[in-house]
């Protein structure tokens, strides 16, 4: 592994950890985005620049956004009283337990030999394949997106008076 | 002939030149630093020219003169500005978040500069080709919207959150509508890099171009896309989050000095990306509209274009009234969105009816009768209510 990786590597780590653990709510967002940029830069590092520049289209641009949004307009962001109820009896088990589910997974993945990706797939390959092999998946990831938005629109609509 | 080519290559020739005059470990680096400077030199030095002409375009409509102290026909006046902007103190609120009140310039000024990478100014002239370099526009400027965010919150003021809050909800609404009318192009060039679009576009019939903007659905688009363009760049008609006569400034008001300088320029610069991705989209990029006007380079097209559509923006923002909040999220969600969805319809028509003429027409009537029944849908039902103020009489 080339220093890149390590140099991104350590980059997503921190700001993650930044994430969870600064006290100020927004400061922790703009930390997640930044995670994510850094999840982009390994995507690119895997040759894979349409998944990174997809990865930072919709989250850097649109969840980070989102989310500090949420903070801004949801509580008073002014106040840092952000005291997380921390139990150590539940945490540390739940901890590890996510730990061993994703270190097993990410062991025991067919995949693993492929960290440098000899051929980059084009975005002609990837939309063809989109379109052929894999459109049952996407028509019904489009579907429950679809539905996802009537539903956001449904909750945001003003609840109108019965008489009318 | 050999000439205009000649002419037409002169920048390509040039560098290579330059990097074969250089020892050879040094050879990839020069090559990178000479496709970098001539962007980082000729777009700010753009920049300062818009001012002027923007100031001058403005005063003209406004019956009013306009700069004309500093120089010839006032033509040193962003020299004066800069400096100006160079030796005024910078004052920070006491308040303010330090570290991210330093940071929200710079980072609104980088994305814009990084989209630059990818636009084809010339033959054989884009400084990064990619295979998803379309994707890579839109991702960067996604970096615009934090850094409006930051700068609106690290300054602690009232008036700048609301002016950040109002600038994302404009971003992120035209945003779609923005991605969406560049759907059809890609579509039919079959290709997101952007010399392939160009490519695509630089055939002649009876000596017209075959540009994407003489098409019912690249004309179309093409007006969605400005549309668009204008509200992601914050500009007039769409420039609630500066409003001046209700939150001063909007997201910069704390800024003074040279950071003040480079939200200016940031926004600048991304208005002129923004015009390279339009021109390259559905202008046919740097190729000719006529072939017998080939002999001009290309070079020469590419900037003659953007200096059209600055013109076009200039005129625009001395012409019409800004518009109001919820005015601005219903015709994005209401027309725009819904447009740029019937546009790709119109699109997928032109790609898959087997006859030249016979297709005109399918396309055509698909986005005229689109845009007579959104327009129908939308202006049948209004009912105007008195508006009732909560807090004026």
């Amino acid at each position: 592994m080339p220093a890149s990786f390590y140099i991104l590597a350590l980059f997503t780590i921190m700001s993650a950890f930044c994430a969870m653990s600064l006290r100020n709510l927004v400061h922790c967002a703009l930390c997640l985005a930044l995670a994510f940029l850094g999840i982009a830069g390994l995507f690119l590092y895997l040759n894979a620049g349409f998944v990174a520049f997809a990865q930072i289209l919709v989250y850097v641009g649109a969840v980070a956004i989102l989310i500090v949004f949420a903070i801004l307009l949801t509580r008073n962001a002014e106040k840092n009283e952000a005291k997380a109820t921390s139990s150590l009896f539940f945490s540390i088990p739940l901890t590890v337990a996510i730990a061993a589910i994703l270190l097993n997974a990410g062991f025991s993945t067919s995949l693993r030999s492929s960290a440098t990706a000899a051929t980059a797939p084009s975005v002609r390959e990837l939309g063809t394949l989109l379109m052929t092999s894999y459109v049952v998946p996407l028509e019904i990831i489009g579907v429950l997106l679809t539905v996802a938005l009537l539903g956001a629109i449904v909750l945001a609509l003003p609840e109108r008076p019965e008489a009318t | 002939m050999i000439v205009f080519q000649q002419i037409d290559q002169v920048f390509v020739t040039a560098k290579h030149y330059a990097v074969e005059l250089a020892p050879i470990e040094w050879q990839s680096i020069i090559s990178v630093l000479l496709s970098i400077i001539p962007i980082l030199a000729v777009f700010p030095l753009l920049f300062a020219i818009t001012t002027i002409l923007e100031r001058k375009g403005l005063g003209r409509i406004q019956n009013r003169y306009g700069p004309n102290r500093v120089g010839p026909y006032g033509a040193l006046q962003p020299v004066a500005d800069g400096l100006k902007t160079l030796f005024k103190e910078s004052v920070q609120p006491r308040a303010a978040e330090k570290v991210l009140f330093f940071l929200a310039p710079v980072i609104l000024v980088i994305p814009a500069l990084l989209a630059y990478s990818v636009i084809p100014y010339g033959r054989n002239m884009v400084p990064l080709e990619m295979d998803a370099a379309l994707l890579f526009f839109f991702a960067v400027g996604a970096g615009t919207e934090l850094a409006v965010f930051m700068a609106g919150w690290a300054s602690r003021n009232k008036y700048s959150l609301l002016g950040a809050m109002r600038a994302i909800a404009q971003m992120l609404s035209y945003e779609i509508p923005l991605i969406l009318s560049a759907v059809p192009v890609v579509m039919l060039s079959g290709t997101l890099s952007p010399t392939g679009i160009v490519a695509a576009q630089d055939n002649y019939t009876a000596t017209i171009a075959h540009w994407n903007l003489f098409k019912p659905w690249g004309f179309a688009g093409f007006i969605l896309f400005l549309i668009a363009a204008s509200a992601e760049s914050n500009r007039s008609p769409f420039d609630l989050p500066e409003g001046e006569s209700e939150i001063i400034a909007g997201y910069y008001i704390e800024y003074s000095g040279f950071k003040f300088a480079l939200f200016f320029l940031g926004e600048y610069l991304g208005l002129f990306a923004i015009c390279g991705l339009g021109i390259t989209l559905f202008l046919g990029g740097y190729t000719a509209p006529f072939s017998f006007l080939n002999w001009i380079p290309s070079w020469l097209w590419f900037f003659g274009k953007l200096f059209a559509l600055i013109c076009f923006f200039i005129w625009v923002r001395g012409t019409m009234p800004r518009v109001r909040m919820d005015q601005l999220m219903n015709f994005a969600w209401k027309f725009m969105l819904p447009m740029a969805l019937i546009n790709i319809l119109a699109a997928a028509a032109w790609r898959f009816v087997p006859m030249p003429g016979f297709r005109w027409i399918v396309s055509a009537l698909i986005v005229v009768s689109g845009y007579l029944l959104l327009g129908q849908g939308l202006t049948h039902k209004a009912h105007y209510i008195k508006r009732t103020y909560k807090f004026a009489t």
